[in-house]
């Protein structure tokens, strides 16, 4: 078992999702990590200088809102579905629809339709208005063990 | 202006001078008319999953989006700002650990309002790529053009 699903197994008992990032380098340098004291998985990524795409604006790249988007989806597929493997990303779509602001972004996802080895989830990052997004995304993910995944996945 | 001038030129504004970029380390080692290149080293701090040193997404995704974005500023006859209006990737098989990653992108075509480009991510070999993009840029966006932004047309390549 992967060191992020025996995390996902302490994090279910302890409540702390924010841990579940810990397990993951690129999250914890992008300071990307769930949360849930809404009751609602959300995924956040602080503000840090290291984001800016345009320093004139200013704005954050945005391959960095892509990025969190894919671990918001992750973050989503671990915590809420029944899942057996780390979900191995297929594709993804961003649309980015506003300029993101130098603060935190907050992202959510929900699947849009699961199949026994393909899952569809929408994610939706905003800023301090949850009903103006800054960027959108679909993602596909094999979600079956690794035993049965084609070789190259 | 020779090639190694325009990469340094190119390095300096969408690499040096633009804070993800600079912080992801990313290398610019290619450009021309409507085709940009760049480098991404492997690094700790970029793995998704540490039990195989595989990259994550995350920095793929960055890469391609400023590679594409690159290509769009080398195909600009007058400076304007624009901004990534939809990335698509594919990711068609992991990174290896400890090997760099190469991106190169094409704009293949600029209407007045839209900026098409595709890219590729490889090991060194175009042909076995580990992730392909597809990204369309709004053009005329609002705010002040960025030395990034205007640099293809003052480099006149």
């Amino acid at each position: 078992m992967s060191a992020l699903l025996e995390r996902l197994a302490e994090v279910r008992k302890s409540g702390d999702v924010a841990r579940l990032a810990e397990a993951i380098p690129y999250a914890r340098w992008m300071r990307i990590a769930p949360e849930n004291g809404t009751g609602e998985l959300l995924t956040r990524m602080r503000y840090h200088d290291d984001l800016i795409g345009n320093t004139f604006l200013p704005a954050i790249h945005g391959g960095t809102l892509g990025a969190m988007l894919e671990m918001a989806a992750i973050f989503h597929l671990l915590w809420e579905t029944e899942t057996e493997a780390v979900p191995k990303i297929v594709n993804i779509t961003v649309d980015y629809l506003r300029s993101a602001r130098p603060v935190d972004v907050l992202a959510a996802a929900k699947v849009t339709k699961q199949g026994r080895r393909m899952v569809n989830v929408f994610a939706e990052a905003w800023q301090d208005d949850r009903s103006k997004p800054v960027a959108t995304a679909n993602a596909h993910f094999l979600v079956k063990s690794a035993d049965d995944a084609p070789p190259s996945l | 202006m020779d090639k190694a001038e325009r990469v340094a030129l190119f390095q300096k504004w969408f690499s040096d001078t633009i804070p993800h970029n600079r912080a992801l380390g990313l290398k610019v080692i290619g450009v021309r008319r409507g085709f940009a290149s760049m480098q991404l080293d492997w690094r700790e701090e970029l793995v998704g999953n540490p039990e195989t040193g595989v990259l994550a997404g995350g920095p793929l995704t960055a890469m391609l989006d400023g590679c594409c974005g690159m290509s769009v500023a080398t195909m600009l006859k007058q400076p304007e700002p624009f901004a990534t209006l939809d990335l698509r990737i594919d990711y068609v098989r992991p990174a290896e650990p400890g090997k760099p990653v190469i991106a190169e992108a094409e704009c293949y075509r600029v209407t007045r309002s839209v900026a098409f480009t595709r890219a590729f991510a490889h090991h060194g070999d175009p042909k076995d790529p580990i992730a392909a993009a597809a990204g369309t840029f709004m053009l005329g966006t609002k705010g002040k053009v960025t030395r990034a932004q205007s640099i293809g047309a003052e480099a006149k390549i």
